[in-house]
This record gives C-alpha cells, structure tokens and sequence, in this order.
C-alpha cells in the first residue's frame, strides 16, 4: 500500500521532519533526524526507479485530484535520475555536517539550519516530481528562502549581504518564473507541464508565448547560475558554511537546469525552433563567454572556495553548451554532467571544508603545506580535481567525452577546443591550489594542523572515489543520461 | 610460472609499495620491480594481450608487436638502469613520481588504441613534472609550470584528435595513421610536441637541465621515445617527417655550440638524436625503420650514460657549466671512463652502439635518394661529434683545472654507468641480437670496409682539426668551437657566415627567453587586472547593478524576439 505512495513520500517525509526539527532544541538530536531522514531518501529515489523499470513512467495525483484540477507528480527515468543525484549527495554529505556545522554555527542556530536543510531538499525533491508549472514555484521558493538561511549562517559576517544579495537576484529570478508561467496559464488556460506543452501546439497567437519563453529562461538562468546571471554565486558559495556550498553546488544548480531542461525540450519543444533557437543561442555565446572568464578567473582567487565557486559558473556553462547542442551526445553530456559535476564539486567542497574546519581560513596564502598536515583529505581533493579537470579515467572527462561528440556532430569542432582549452585552465587553477598545499612549507598557522576526523573523511572519500568510479563504470551515469536525452529528443521531434 | 600483467600496472603497484615502506624494503622494490616487469613482458603472449571494456568500447591495454615489445623491453632496462643510478635518493616524492612515469611511459607505447594511449599520456605529463619540481629552485620551478604548459597542450591536441578520430572512423583503435585528415594532424602534432618537434622542443632544453640530477637520466629516457615510438607506429613513410628530422639534426648544433649549461647542451643533443630517428621514420623504407628503432634503443642508453656522468658530476661537484668545471678527470676517474664511452656511443665511433644505428638511417636516406638529406645528417653527425663527444668530456673532465677535488660518484651511479657502457659497447661490437628484435628482417651490415672507413676519416679529421686548434690555442674556452664544426663540413663557408649564425641564434633565443618572458608577464597581469580579485569581472557588484544587470539581459532578449517577429 505504501509502496503507491512513494512519490508523494519523497517530498513529505523530509517536510515534516523539518517541523520536527525546528522545535527540538538540540543539535545533535536535529541531526540524527536529519540523518535518519536523509538516509531514506535514497531508498525511496531507488524503489521509484524499480517501478519505475518495471512498470514504465507513471504519476501520482496529490490527494486523488485528477491531473489538470489536481497536482500530479510525474516519475520517469529524469525525475528517477535527479532524485539520485540529490539524495545521493544528501545522504552522504549529512554524516559530514554534524561536526562541520558544530563548528561554523552557533548552537542555537544548528536545529534551525538542519530544518532550513529539510526545507531545502523538500523544495529540491518537489521541483524534481511535480508535473504543475506552479507547483514548482513553490518548490522553487520553499528551496530557495531555506538556501537563503542556510547561506546566510556563515561565520563570516559578509555571509548575511551574500545570502540578502542572492534573496535579492534569486526572488527577481522567481518572479520572472511565475511571470512566464502566468504568460502560459492565459495562452493555454492550465499549469499541468504535459497539457501546456500540448495545448502550445494549437495557440494562435506567438508573441506571449515568446515573452514567457523569455521570461522563464532568464528567471531559471539566474537560479542555474548561467553566465552573467552568476553574480550572486561566487559570495554565496565562498561565505556559506561549507557544508552548504557543497550541498548547494551539488544539488540546487542542477535542479534549476533540470527545470531549464524540462521547459526547452518537454513543454516548448524543440520544434518550437523559432520560440527556442534565439534566446539559447543568446545563451550559448554567454555561456562560451562565461566558460572562458569564469575559468580565468578562478585561476587569480585567492580563497579556494571562490575558486571552486567560479569553476562552477564555468561547469554550469558545459552543460549549457550540451543544451544548446541539442542531439543526443550533446544532451547526453549536459545530462551526464549534472551527475558527475555534482560529485565532483560536492566532493571539493568537502574537502575545502575540512580544512576549513581544522585550519579556520581556507585563503590560498595560509593553506601552505596542508598537503603534509591533512594528507588524506588533500589526497581526496587531488581525485577530484584531476575528476575536475576531465583527465581520461574519470567521471568529469566522461562528460566532457559527450559534450565533445556532441559539438563533433554538429560540426563545430571549435567547441571541442574550447573544452580542452577550459580544461587547461582548470588545470592552472587546481594545480594553483595543490602546489602550494603539497610544496609549500606549513605555516605558522598550519603546522600544528592535524587531519580531519573520520566523520567528515569518510563522506569525502566516497564521493572523490565516485568521481573516478563514475569514470569508468558509466553504465549507471551514463546509461541514464542517454536514455533521458533521448526520450527529451524524442518528446520534442 | 602463469603472470600475466600489463606492463604499467607492476610499475604502478611497486609505486604504491615504495609509498608504504623504508629503508632497504624499498631499494628492493625499487630494484625489483623493473626486472619482475622485464620477465612478465618476456612471458606475455599473443597480439591483444590486456583489453577493458568502457563505456561501450572495447579497450586494448596491452597490444604486443615486435614494435612495442622493443620498446617495452627498452624502457625496462632503461628504468633499471635509472633507478640503479638513483638509488641513493632517499625523497619518496621522486620516487613515487618515478615509478609512476616509467609505468605510464610503458602503457603509452603499448596501448592499442587512443583512449587509452591519452590517459597514459596524461600521467606521464603529470608525474614527469614531479623529477623536475623535485629539483626545489626557482629556476626548476618555473621551467615545470613551462614544461606543463606544453605536456598538457600536447594532451589538449591528443585529445581533440582523439575525439575527432573517434568520430570520423568510429573507433579507438589505431595503427598506421598518415596524414589524410584533420584529426590525423592533430595527432602528429600530439606525438610531435612529446618528439621535441622544432617550435615545440623548449620544453625539452627548458626543462631537463632544471630536474634533478636522476631526474633527468630518467626523463631522458622515456618521454620523447613514447613520441619516436608513435610516430613510428602511426607516421611511417610521411614525406614531412623527413624535412622535420632534417632540420631537428641540425639546428640544435647551433645551439648546443653556444650553450654552457653542459646538460642543456645533451638536451640539444638529444632533439638532434631525435632528427636522425624522425628521418629516418619520414623514410619509411624497412631499412628506415628498423634504424631508427634501432637508434631509439641506442640512444636511450648512451644518452642516458652522458646524463648519468653529468648528473654524477653535478651531484659531486654541485656545478654544471662548463666553464666552471674541467680536470675532473683526477677526481672521478670511472666517470670520466664511462662518459667517454658515451661520447664514443654518440659520435658513433665503429665498435660503439651509435656507430651500427645511425648508419641504418644513413643508408636508408641513401637508397631512396635523398642526397640534400643524407649531406644536411652528414654535418649533423659531424656537429654531434663536436658538442656530444668532445665538449661534453672536454669541459667537464679535462681541459683547464678548474680546481674541483671531489670524491668519485656512489658506487650505485658508477654502477648504472657501467651496466650502460657494457650495453653500449656490447650493441656496438655485436649489434645481430638488437638487430635481431627489429620491426623488420635486418638484411644490413655495419662493419663493411666502406662504413668503418667514411666514419672514421669524418671522426678522426674532425678530431685532428679540434687538436690543431687547440694547441696553437685557437680553441678558446667557448663559442669558436663551431668554426670547427663550418670549417670542417663546408670547408668553403667563411667563418664570417658562421658568426652571422650565431649571432641570429643568440638573438632568438635572447627573444624567446626574455621578450617571451616579457610578453607573458603583460598578458598575465592584463588578465589579473580584469580577473584579480579586484578586477572587473569579480567584483562584488552592488545588489542593484546586479538587478539592473538582469533586467538589462531579459529586456535584450525580448527585444530580440521582437525585432523576430517583426521581420517575420
């Protein structure tokens, strides 16, 4: 009986946790929930996915409300994909929090900032299942304000004008959302994704459309971080605690390019070229743009988290290039990315935060030696940059593998350049990082340093070794990801 | 006896052991694992030996031909010999990255198709750095970021090859190539950076004389030869390939003559022994491909023993130019023995390993009537026997006492010495058992009355002119050498020309070292102007220019869809 209500549970069952949460006073016991919630959330996202290649996609209706009155949930192969991505990093990252957040969040704040959690991948879980445009506004907005808490938690006092700047940038990119979806709702008279995209077919009159078209994907693309709409990421991942720019990098920009993706290939189509091809090809020259400037820019940071902050806005610009490429190895790659990125960065972030935990500061300066004091935490992020920065043998060059397939198809071998070209960079500014770790001596502040304890070194390795894991067994990743791009093809030919 | 390994992985698996233990455990190791390796390839059988399915493609670890398992077997005796010479190291760090190398280098050459090829490639780039970064000056230091710089663009062209070959033939696996397309370019340049083309070999002179002393014996050995042996697998019979070689043998003599840094001068030496070898694969015939196989061979070994005696003079005396060094031959007698005997190897004296390779590419140049060649490889054998066998020795072991009173090198290094010059000597006196693992049937012979003959009138009067001048004190300490070298080879330039020369080399490399320098520094800190943590591009804009910046964005693209529909 409850198996049937799976999917309704992914989205519930850390909602009323988070309730919980708020009114226990202790941060430890807020944990444990926390923990024990997270913990499930991977073995509901598995159990749909065995329905799922059982009995092919299906939906739940809310409350037993038929689809365009009620609100239905949709469960196919994306939805399956992104609920493991997302509990995945959950569930591994939570076992890290508990000493991390100890040490960055004041006690009174910590049941506070594991409910904001809940919140968080509740809205995540909810954007990821509704098949209600409005709908995920809300999910939209219950994961954005809690990110805005989590963020605004930070030690440092510039977090609070970090997470108010994002609240700023962030409500506008919301707002520019329900702006689009209102556009939809009077041109095609209902929310329900799939009755839009089939009612869009028969509308007479373009112009709204197109506005909401560019409304919906300027609003997506501040909260995916797209190229210059990235204004508000670097401050926020750099004065967040670190757990929550590792969670936020892994799983929040993912889920808004989810959404994107949805939106261009389900709902508009792709044969809706004349509303689609202007504002993505807008887009992609940002995103080349951006892959470029992001990249240099990250090499002259001298905080390792705004590093890894500007290397996202670049990532975040591959998997716009494998949208816009729009054939199947393209889409693959953007698809594929979403996994292996969010391993990888998640990965790192992990790993800054454990310096961050033992050393207080993570500025370039004061990491000297670190490599001789935290080897097994610096080991970790050596797996991961090298995952980063795409070398064969790894989760991040599979990615970069489809992308360059992808432009291949398409002809445009110069993309394939500047791929290889980011790469490079990448190379520059991870390599920037690991040699003064490994080759400077340890400083005054960093000798008496000693290694992260197993709490955070154990959820560290696992993601760094799935971000070489994922290199080479790409069944799973892979696998997933091009039967997604296809069917998102397909829906859309 | 059942082992069945791929080559890299015993060298990769000895690495992990070297990081876990100490003292004479890990010389064991260190010892061990190039010989266990050396009776796992000898027993390996079969033409596909190790394969890996990844996503979806069937992998070639292991590919075994007479090509790859001349160089397997190669690389194994060079990494013994390496390692033998480094044995004194006691900085885990080195040796970690050194094992790790040879282990790349060795799946590299035995890898059966791209994919693998470029991961190989990629650790070779990344370990290599460490032997020169070991080093721990300022100078090593930044001739690595240089010598990254160039390894990971050669990666970047690997890869964009890789992905394009992919595409156009639907598979990784590769053997000949030729040049027929674009991805077929990229990868020539791919193998042609690690081969020290010309306009890409600065990494090579750049970096080698930066390592440490044992770093360099082993970079010597196997980065460049991964190059030879690709280009040979892929590129036999390219027309390119011969004009490339050319010009590769010949310009480092310049260069080599005006240089004091003695073991930048062997890495000159080096690319122009890497000329004799791409020529002889732009030949193509077998005759030409067996010689520069063979040569390859030869050459990492006597190569190797000139880096190896350099290294132990460097080690002792902690100097490496030739003007501060000269009558070390009182010190470390053995060493100057066994270089000598590299110098005779190079200079291709008969009855020394030189000697029996380089006439192959020689002949082979000559049968196919390349006359222009085979005069340009005639000066540049010449040019070899100046800087590679006499100024070597010369500066470092005789000429004016420097004054240096060291002790002899370690008995470990004078050992590695000795195990090269055996090799040197043996393959120079009874070359049939290399000639005998060639790519193809040797149907050559090195000591006819004719070859023994030209090569020694072309030593002994380029050594009778060196004596002369050096006796009425005509040779000073540095550049005149190369009138020697003009003199001797066209007799009818004027020195003038010669100076000329020198004076044009001098000046480009003055431009490459400092206007480059100079240019790179402007553009670097252009981009920290914009992309520094003050620059424009991070800031941290106000939340309203933020905003507006947004709108600013959403009112441009309506206002494309508008000037859209309007035109539609």
């Amino acid at each position: 009986m409850i198996v049937s209500h799976l999917p309704v549970l992914q989205v519930v069952v850390p909602l009323l946790a988070a309730l919980i949460v708020a009114v226990v006073r202790s941060g430890t016991v807020s944990w444990m929930v926390t923990f024990l919630v997270s913990s499930a959330m991977p073995f509901i996202a598995f159990a749909l996915l065995f329905q799922l290649l059982s009995s092919g996609p299906f939906t739940y209706e809310i409350g037993g409300w038929v689809a365009p009155f009620g609100i239905e949930y949709r469960v196919d192969f994306f939805t399956c994909f992104m609920l493991i991505i997302v509990s995945f990093i959950c569930v591994v990252a939570v076992p890290y929090a508990r000493l991390s957040i100890a040490s960055e969040v004041s006690p009174g704040n910590q049941p506070f900032f594991y409910s904001l959690y809940l919140l968080f991948i509740t809205g995540l879980f909810g954007i990821i299942m509704t098949g209600d445009a409005f709908n995920a506004f809300v999910f939209m907005e219950i994961s954005s304000l809690s990110s805005y808490g989590m963020i605004a938690m930070g030690r440092d006092r510039n977090a609070l004008v970090a997470a108010y700047q994002y609240l700023i940038i962030g409500t506008i990119g919301a707002s520019f959302y329900v702006i689009a979806v209102g556009l939809l709702y009077i041109m095609t008279g209902t929310l329900n994704l799939v009755d839009i995209s089939e009612r869009l077919r028969d509308v007479e009159s373009m112009r709204p459309v197109l506005a909401a078209f560019v409304f919906l994907f300027v609003g997506l693309g501040v909260k995916f971080a797209l190229f210059p709409l990235h204004l508000w990421l670097p401050n926020a991942y750099a004065y967040a605690p670190c757990f929550s720019a590792a969670i936020l990098s892994g799983t929040a920009t993912k889920v808004s390019g989810y959404l994107l993706v949805i939106f261009i290939f389900r709902v508009f189509g792709v044969s809706f070229e004349y509303v689609t091809a202007p504002v993505i090809s807008v887009f992609f020259f940002l995103a080349v743009l951006g892959i470029i400037i992001a990249s240099v820019a990250a090499v002259f940071q001298d905080n390792v988290k705004r590093v890894l902050a500007y290397s996202s806005v670049a990532q975040v610009g591959y998997m716009m290039l494998g949208i816009y490429l729009a054939n199947l190895s393209g889409l693959t790659g953007a698809i594929v990315h979403f996994f292996n990125h969010a391993l990888i960065k998640s990965a790192l972030f992990l790993a800054v935060g454990s310096v961050f935990y033992r050393l207080g500061d993570v500025h370039l300066r004061n990491l000297s030696g670190i490599g001789k004091q935290m080897p097994l935490t610096m080991a970790a992020f050596v797996l991961a940059s090298v995952s980063l920065i795409g070398l064969p043998g790894t989760a991040g060059f599979v990615s970069k593998w489809y992308l360059a397939q992808g432009a291949l198809e398409r002809g445009m071998w110069p993309l394939v350049i500047l791929l290889v070209f980011s790469s490079v960079i990448a190379v520059i500014y991870m390599g920037r990082i690991l040699e003064v770790a490994y080759f400077g001596e340890p400083s005054s502040s960093s000798v008496n340093v000693r290694e992260a304890p197993a709490s955070m070194l154990v959820p560290l390795w696992v993601l760094a070794l799935s971000s070489i894991y994922f290199g080479f067994d790409t069944r799973f990743s892979v696998g997933m990801a091009s039967k997604v791009a296809e069917t998102l093809l397909m829906g859309s030919g | 006896m059942m082992i069945d390994l791929p080559p890299f992985l015993i060298f990769y698996i000895a690495a992990l052991f070297v990081l876990g233990t100490n003292g004479r455990l890990r010389f064991a190791i260190l010892l061990l694992a190039p010989l266990f390796g050396l009776i796992n390839l000898l027993f390996l059988e079969g033409e596909t030996v190790h394969t890996l399915s990844l996503f979806g493609e069937v992998l070639t670890i292991t590919r075994l031909d007479r090509l790859s398992f001349l160089f397997g077997f190669l690389f194994h005796i060079a990494a013994f010999l390496g390692l033998i010479f480094s044995l004194h190291v006691k900085d885990r760090v080195q040796q970690v990255a050194g094992l790790l190398y040879v282990g790349s280098a060795l799946g590299a050459v035995f890898a059966g198709d791209l994919l693998t090829l470029l991961v190989f490639w990629e650790i070779l780039a990344f370990t290599s750095v460490f032997l020169i970064l070991a080093r721990g000056t300022a100078r090593s230091y930044g001739a690595s970021v240089r010598y990254l710089v160039f390894q990971v663009f050669s990666g970047v062209l690997l890869f964009s090859g890789t992905a394009l070959y992919f595409y156009e033939r639907g598979s990784f696996s590769f053997n000949e190539i030729g040049l027929v397309d674009l991805s077929s370019w990229l990868l020539l340049f791919a193998f042609g950076i690690k081969s020290a083309f010309p306009f890409f070999h600065n990494w090579l002179t750049d970096a080698y004389p930066e390592a440490t002393p044992t770093g360099t014996v082993l970079l010597s050995s196997f980065t460049t030869k991964v190059g030879i042996c690709l280009l040979a697998r892929s590129y036999p019979g390219t027309e390119l390939l011969i004009y490339i070689g050319v010009f590769m043998a010949m310009f480092p003599i310049f260069y080599a003559v005006i240089e004091n840094d003695l073991r930048r001068v062997l890495s000159y030496s080096l690319i122009n022994q890497l000329g004799f070898m791409i020529c002889g694969i732009g030949i193509g015939t077998e005759m030409g491909i067996n010689g520069a196989v063979a040569h390859a061979f030869n050459d990492v070994i006597f190569k190797g023993l000139l880096f190896m005696s350099m290294g132990a003079v460097l080690f002792r005396s902690g100097k490496m130019d030739g003007s501060a060094l000269g009558g070390l031959y009182k010190s470390m007698p053995w060493t100057t023995g066994f270089c000598l005997v590299g110098a005779a190897s190079i200079s291709a004296f008969p009855l020394f390993s030189g000697f029996v390779s380089k006439s192959m590419v020689m002949v082979a140049v000559m049968e196919e009537h390349y006359f222009t060649v085979w005069l340009a490889l005639l000066f540049a054998s010449a040019g070899v026997f100046h800087h590679a066998g006499i100024k070597i020795p010369f500066f470092a072991f005789f000429a004016h006492d420097s004054g240096i009173r060291c002790k002899e090198a370690p008995r470990n290094m004078l050992l590695a010495m000795g195990l090269s010059s055996a090799i040197c000597i043996f393959n120079g006196i009874y070359p049939y058992l290399l000639y005998s693992y060639l790519p193809y049937v040797v149907s050559y012979e090195p000591y006819t009355f004719a070859h023994v003959l030209t090569q020694l009138q072309l030593l002994f009067f380029s050594a009778l002119a060196f004596c002369f001048l050096n006796l009425f004190s005509l040779y000073p300490p540095e550049l005149p050498g190369v009138n020697l070298d003009f003199e001797w080879t066209y007799r009818k330039v004027i020195p003038l020309i010669a100076w000329r020369v020198l004076l044009l080399c001098r000046l480009i490399r003055r431009f490459f070292l400092e206007y480059s320098a100079f240019v790179f520094d402007e553009f670097v800190s252009a981009l920290y102007r914009y992309h520094g943590p003050r620059g424009i591009v991070v800031h941290s804009w106000p939340t309203g220019v933020m905003v507006f910046g947004t709108i600013l964005l959403l009112g441009s693209c309506l206002f494309v869809y508008f000037l859209n529909t309007v035109i539609n």
